[in-house]
């Protein structure tokens, strides 16, 4: 029996949580998540390289919620989603049980923010250098070329959602683009009204995006989207001194004033 | 009509397109774009991705689009003026190397909007549509056409179907009088076959999984079986990438984009995973969570559209499996209904 289930069967049993989200095996090659509750769903619990999926986005679903109180499968993607999440009065202190789960398979447990902001403080969290590549060709870029492959990139965009469904930070009951009174964003899938969708989510995760990476692996369509929101990580950093997810009670960088921020974009 | 059996040769396709082009024929084909396979125009077999087992989304946006116009309107003092589309302009059009769980799926689309009121939008466009499909050689695991009454060399809603039959020829099939008058334009490109050719032996061998009418039987008792869907529905997160790729789905909406002076009326796909779908003006939902639009779309597809139209509204292609990022895989999810016990 791995720790992980002896782990889990044990915090079932004392109730310390009403149910799990973790991996188990999906379709053809895939994991995906599973909701632990019964000794038959532990037993499906795996842990692997291949166990990649933030699973924070689920803390925020209705139902998933009203199973109880929560323990979650962490890597340090969802640690940080963790932290921006309590960031934005989402989280309580104490309300999720986290187990992280180390690059040698072994767990490490964390039953408040403070410990997990201490642990990210010394873990990386970066970009990962492939991502790092794209960035810097699409920052080599001038102004038209980089228009221009959005534009292509977008022309691929059904407007299913995936995108903002697999983001962690997309927890809004009422998106924008949803709202039509007024309608603030076209809803149809062409060319301005994919383009105007992924720009507004793109600046709605400005200084909140904890590059998890979900949005452009939940993509049907292929869109390297992620590069979107990873392109505004180093401005707000540079401007405001401010990254995403490393803190239970930061003050969100865009909707903070300080009387010395700076002003150089003022024209 | 009795169906006709012609060989033409691999070496005559590029040939067959160009054709197609000569003729004025907008050709739509699966076309590779990096990791997807979109259907999309194209001038040349060059360009055709034949070898693929299927494109991202279905062959239906040839039909359906995903933003089609309806309406242009034009507001002025006098009143507002209406200029509504002509669906009579839509062009003749091939489509070419889909496959038979596409083609058959019009079947479905056209179950739906031939209803009273037709949606002359889409029947005219599917009817100036002459369907080329190519059997299946292979199939993965996410197909299960043959437990839905398909197959990989199904004939259902295909004018021709193309099967590799050696490497140097395809068997052509010609099934309907639409296919017959447009293998005629390259009838100097086609040999008849012989009789006796055994088209099974060059198709993907698709198991059944499960028997459809079971399934239907059993989604249709269990709508009140809110911890059935529920189980099933917890991972999903309520985008609508299964019904965009799918070739079945067909619900819509509408909006109007306007100014001051002008606006247009555009038909948009929709999905019931969205938790927009069937919001009503006063803030009820009678679909509140996931599992409840989980439930509406396997029994839309399972019990209201067998009930109403007579046809299973799933051509088991399992795009919406393939496209789904939670790994929601709707034949596992069948399976598991048909072998549940109804007490």
């Amino acid at each position: 029996m791995s720790d992980l289930i002896k782990k889990v069967t044990a915090l079932l049993n004392d109730k310390t949580i009403n149910a799990f989200i973790g991996y188990e095996k999906g379709s053809a090659n895939r994991i995906r998540a599973i909701f632990v509750r019964t000794e038959d769903q532990v037993q499906k619990l795996i842990l692997n390289a291949s166990c990649t999926q933030n699973l924070t986005g689920y803390l925020m679903k209705h139902e998933v919620k009203k199973l109880g109180k929560l323990g979650i499968l962490a890597n340090v993607a969802a640690l940080r989603s963790i932290m921006q999440l309590a960031s934005e009065f989402q989280i309580k202190d104490g309300e999720v049980y986290v187990l992280f789960a180390n690059a040698d398979g072994s767990l490490t447990e964390f039953t408040d923010f403070k410990s997990i902001e201490t642990f990210l403080q010394t873990t990386d969290t970066g970009i990962k250098s492939e991502e790092q590549e794209m960035i810097a060709k699409l920052e080599a870029m001038t102004v038209n070329e980089r228009w221009l492959f959005w534009n292509k990139e977008f022309e691929k965009c059904i407007k299913c959602y995936a995108c903002r469904a697999a983001c962690p930070m997309c927890y809004c009951h009422r998106c924008t683009t949803d709202v039509n009174q007024p309608q603030w964003i076209p809803v149809a899938s062409h060319e301005l009204g994919n383009l105007d969708y992924h720009l507004m989510r793109a600046m709605h995760l400005a200084g909140r995006c904890v590059n998890c990476g979900e949005c452009a692996t939940a993509c049907p369509m292929d869109i390297p989207l992620n590069l979107l929101t990873y392109q505004l990580i180093s401005p707000i950093k540079a401007t405001f001194d401010a990254t995403a997810g490393m803190k239970a009670d930061a003050m969100y960088a865009l909707s903070t004033y300080k009387p010395d921020d700076k002003e150089n974009f003022i024209i | 009509m009795e169906k006709q059996l012609k060989i033409l040769k691999y070496s005559d396709l590029s040939k067959l397109i160009e054709k197609f082009r000569s003729q004025g024929y907008p050709v739509l084909a699966p076309v590779r774009k990096g990791k997807v396979v979109e259907i999309e125009q194209v001038q040349s077999l060059d360009e055709i991705a034949l070898d693929v087992l299927l494109s991202t989304q279905s062959a239906k946006k040839a039909a359906f689009p995903k933003v089609e116009k309806v309406l242009e309107y034009t507001l002025e003092k006098s009143g507002t003026k209406q200029f509504p589309v002509d669906p009579a302009d839509y062009k003749e059009t091939i489509l070419f190397g889909v496959r038979p769980c596409d083609a058959s799926g019009f079947k479905s689309l056209d179950a739906i909007f031939g209803e009273e009121p037709k949606d002359q939008f889409y029947l005219e466009k599917k009817g100036k549509s002459t369907i080329i499909s190519f059997s299946c050689p292979v199939a993965d695991e996410y197909c299960f056409c043959t437990s839905v009454g398909g197959g990989p060399g199904n004939t259902a809603g295909s004018d021709l179907q193309f099967t590799g039959i050696s490497k140097e020829e395809i068997l052509v099939e010609i099934l309907t009088e639409k296919g017959e008058k447009l293998a005629a334009t390259f009838a100097d490109l086609l040999t008849d076959a012989g009789k006796d050719i055994d088209k099974s032996k060059f198709l993907a061998d698709v198991k059944v999984v499960f028997d459809v009418d079971g399934v239907v039987e059993k989604t249709t008792a269990s709508f009140n079986n809110t911890a059935l869907w529920l189980e099933q529905s917890l991972r999903c997160i309520g985008c609508g990438a299964c019904a965009f790729v799918c070739p079945t789905c067909a619900c819509f909406d509408f909006q109007d984009e306007q100014n001051t002076k002008k606006g247009v009326r555009l038909r948009l796909w929709d999905s019931c995973g969205f938790s927009l779908f069937t919001l009503h003006t006063s803030g009820h939902n009678p679909r509140e969570v996931q599992s409840q639009r989980w439930r509406q779309r396997i029994m839309h597809k399972f019990a209201y559209m067998p009930e109403q139209l007579h046809v299973v509204g799933c051509e088991g292609c399992g795009r919406c499996s393939r496209a789904c990022p939670v790994d929601m895989n709707i034949k596992e999810h069948l399976t598991a209904i048909g072998e549940k016990v109804i007490v």
